[in-house]
């Protein structure tokens, strides 16, 4: 296998391609740490129905409505699944979530890794592992761009420009605006906040929502390239933290830079020396906590 | 080969003793019951074409005998091995030592399968892997215990590689499954294209359960070949062929070549994304009357047509009851020369046949994906292109390294 400089950047390029999805779900988990302080672990599930609504709203909501040539097409699937999923979020937030502030971090992460094992069983015995086509892709983003050193898939540039898009649009709310402000205040001093008359709680419950409502979004995005299957979002949940660990916990900038330019190392390393790849993302993190505790982004506590 | 001649005498003067008798003798049965593990991947990649639907074959095939041989329950029992070796080889010894189980069937993973035969062969306890594919297990890995009954990688390589290397597909590229069973199935196939002229140019190794197969497919395009084949499985393949059509690998010039492919699989990718794909199988359900009959009485059960993992479980368990009861007990040595000596024939196997390496003999199919326009219903996915009697598919004993062939 030769090293051309063409090989390198379609790899990088395909790498770039999985460092969004490790970009927009790290960020969610960043929003959601940086916010409510819980270590998000039923992401990864969530991430999943996320994919799941897009795919039972393509193959199974029409007939099950009587319709049985409806489709719940992408384009609304990439609305109807986060806000779906966002619900759902807002209710595990106000049900569950909420009763463990002012518990140690560690019940949180308990609370929402046996949610994602409950989700994930119980797809797990409706649905295929192996997983199920999504035949809802839109014709327009049907086959490939030349881009000189390679072919491309359109749907993946698509994802690749939506993905950025939704990333940074998300950092300039939060960091930049009136809105962002309020939020970032209400986690510093939420007494004070409230004294200037803001309802801290329902913005807390909007902030998880909106977080896991990122996780669906990616989930659709992801639905026509993978497999949907019970286990999509275990296995990207862990990497995923092992990109929020790098980037420091709760830093915005500090996931989405990350995330991207993990996948491109990945994505290089499987030029370099294929096996690696798996653990690559594991060693950086090895050395950055031995380095940087607080991450590369991370604001020293 | 020596330690069978007594086993084989001692099972004959034992059915001599029992057939002489009016009722059969008390403690035929170790334990009072014969109870039958299904240890196979319940919930990972390879769950859908093994997993519960496995244990349903078995259950249906306790059931079939009647629920009880030589007047005792038959009890099946099945666990999740994780496509962990380790995990496999606990629950094993956990149920040979304090469950009484007596054989188990199954293992959907060449690492899990080879661990737990070994296992067997310690314990004198029948192994009948079902599911897991490496030549290992007949080979250097041999135990007087163990069969290995659907498929190996020596058959699906030659059979698979010598129909394609003859129709043209000279040189390869190889994607694999990083563990025993890709490796065992990569090395098996190129000795066939080699063998034939062709040419194997590269193969890239990736791990077990990978999602994004894109740089691999890339790799493999720019080497050129001809052929790219998955010497992977279950649900490595099916994003392994979903994801080349994407980047358009396969349409022009370079063909796909998946080297172990089940119904499943196909159900899952659907006939527009596979259709014209060729791959060895040892069953499929459509073949006759005998093998719709099983598969449609599963499929009531478990809403899925059987692979042929699934239907070699129920026919592996049925043959084992029959030669229990043959052998009038179900003392391991007496059904393991029961096994080896009587002929194997059901809807699931043709010619079948057991080899004192552990080897189930029987005929093996090349088979393509339909087009969407032949396809007449939801699970009519594939036809058979070629029958393969089981001495031309599979390893001859000439070549092969099990200590128990004699050279």
């Amino acid at each position: 296998m030769g090293m051309s400089i063409q090989t390198v950047l379609s790899q990088v390029m395909l790498g770039l391609n999985n460092g969004v999805f490790y970009a927009i779900l790290s960020l969610g988990l960043a929003v959601i740490f940086g916010l409510l302080n819980i270590v998000n672990f039923v992401h990864g599930a969530l991430y999943m129905l996320g994919a799941y609504v897009a795919l039972l709203g393509y193959s199974m909501l029409g007939p099950l409505l009587g319709k049985p040539d409806f489709h719940l097409n992408y384009w609304a699937a990439l609305i109807v699944a986060p806000l779906v999923v966002g619900a759902l979020g807002i209710a595990i937030e106000k049900t569950m979530l909420r009763r463990l502030r002012k518990f140690d971090h560690l019940y949180g992460l308990l609370l929402t890794f046996g949610l994602a094992l409950i989700i994930q069983g119980v797809f797990t015995n409706y649905f295929n592992v192996s997983g199920d086509a999504y035949d809802g892709k839109p014709e327009v983003l049907n086959g490939v761009v030349d881009l000189g050193f390679m072919m491309f898939p359109k749907y993946r540039l698509w994802v690749i420009a939506i993905s950025l898009a939704v990333c940074f649009g998300t950092w300039y709310v939060i960091e930049r605006t009136k809105l962002g402000s309020y939020l970032r205040a209400g986690t510093e001093n939420p007494e004070l906040v409230k004294a200037f008359g803001i309802n801290v709680p329902l913005m807390i419950t909007l902030t998880y929502g909106f977080g896991v409502g990122l996780a669906a979004f990616a989930g659709v995005l992801a639905a026509p390239i993978y497999s949907v299957s019970p286990v999509m979002g275990s296995e990207m949940i862990i990497t995923v933290f092992a990109v929020v660990v790098i980037g420091g916990m709760g830093s915005i900038m500090g996931s989405i830079v990350t995330g991207l330019l993990l996948g491109m190392v990945e994505g290089f390393t499987k030029v370099v020396y294929a096996p690696a790849s798996g653990t690559v993302i594991f060693l950086i993190m090895v050395v950055v906590l031995l380095v940087k505790p607080t991450g590369l982004f991370g604001r020293e506590a | 080969m020596n330690s069978l001649f007594p086993v084989a005498a001692l099972s004959l003067s034992l059915l001599a003793t029992t057939s002489g008798m009016a009722a059969p003798p008390k403690e035929t049965v170790s334990d009072g019951v014969v109870k039958i593990g299904v240890l196979t991947d319940m919930s990972g990649v390879y769950s859908t074409l093994g997993g519960k639907g496995t244990q349903v074959a078995v259950e249906m095939a306790a059931q079939d005998f009647g629920g009880k041989v030589l007047g005792k329950p038959i009890v099946v029992i099945g666990a999740d091995h994780q496509n962990k070796a380790d995990i496999a080889s606990a629950k094993a010894r956990e149920w040979f030592d304090n469950e009484k189980v007596d054989m188990i069937t199954g293992l959907l993973n060449s690492g899990c399968a080879l661990a737990v035969q070994k296992l067997g062969g310690d314990k004198k306890r029948i192994v009948m892997v079902t599911g897991a594919a490496s030549t290992d297990l007949t080979n250097k890995a041999w135990t007087p215990y163990g069969i290995h009954y659907v498929y190996d990688t020596y058959a699906l390589g030659k059979v698979t590689g010598q129909a394609v290397v003859q129709t043209g597909g000279k040189s390869w590229f190889f994607i694999t499954a990083d563990y025993a069973f890709g490796q065992s199935l990569e090395q098996n196939t190129t000795l066939f294209v080699n063998k034939l002229g062709g040419k194997v140019l590269g193969s890239v190794r990736h791990p077990l359960s990978t999602a994004d197969f894109s740089s691999y497919l890339l790799q493999a395009q720019s080497s050129g070949a001809q052929i790219i084949g998955l010497a992977n499985a279950g649900g490595d393949t099916i994003n392994a062929i979903k994801q080349a059509r994407e980047f358009g690998i396969g349409q022009k010039g370079q063909k796909l070549v998946g080297l172990l492919i089940f119904d499943t699989d196909i159900k899952s990718l659907g006939l527009t994304a596979a259709q014209g794909m060729q791959f060895t199988s040892g069953f499929y359900w459509d073949r006759d009357e005998g093998t719709r009959a099983f598969s449609r009485r599963f499929f009531a059960i478990h809403k899925a047509m059987p692979t042929m993992d699934q239907a070699g479980a129920y026919s592996a368990t049925m043959n084992y009851l029959k030669a229990i009861k043959a052998a009038g007990n179900d003392d391991p040595d007496a059904v393991m020369a029961k096994l080896k000596a009587m002929d194997i024939s059901d809807f699931f196997a043709v010619h079948g046949k057991i080899r004192i390496d552990g080897r189930m003999v029987h005929d093996m199919y090349l088979m393509e994906v339909k087009k969407p326009s032949e396809s007449k219903g939801e699970w009519d996915l594939l036809k058979i292109v070629k029958t393969v009697p089981g001495d031309e598919a599979y390893m001859p004993l000439s070549e092969s390294t099990c200590p128990a062939v004699k050279k």
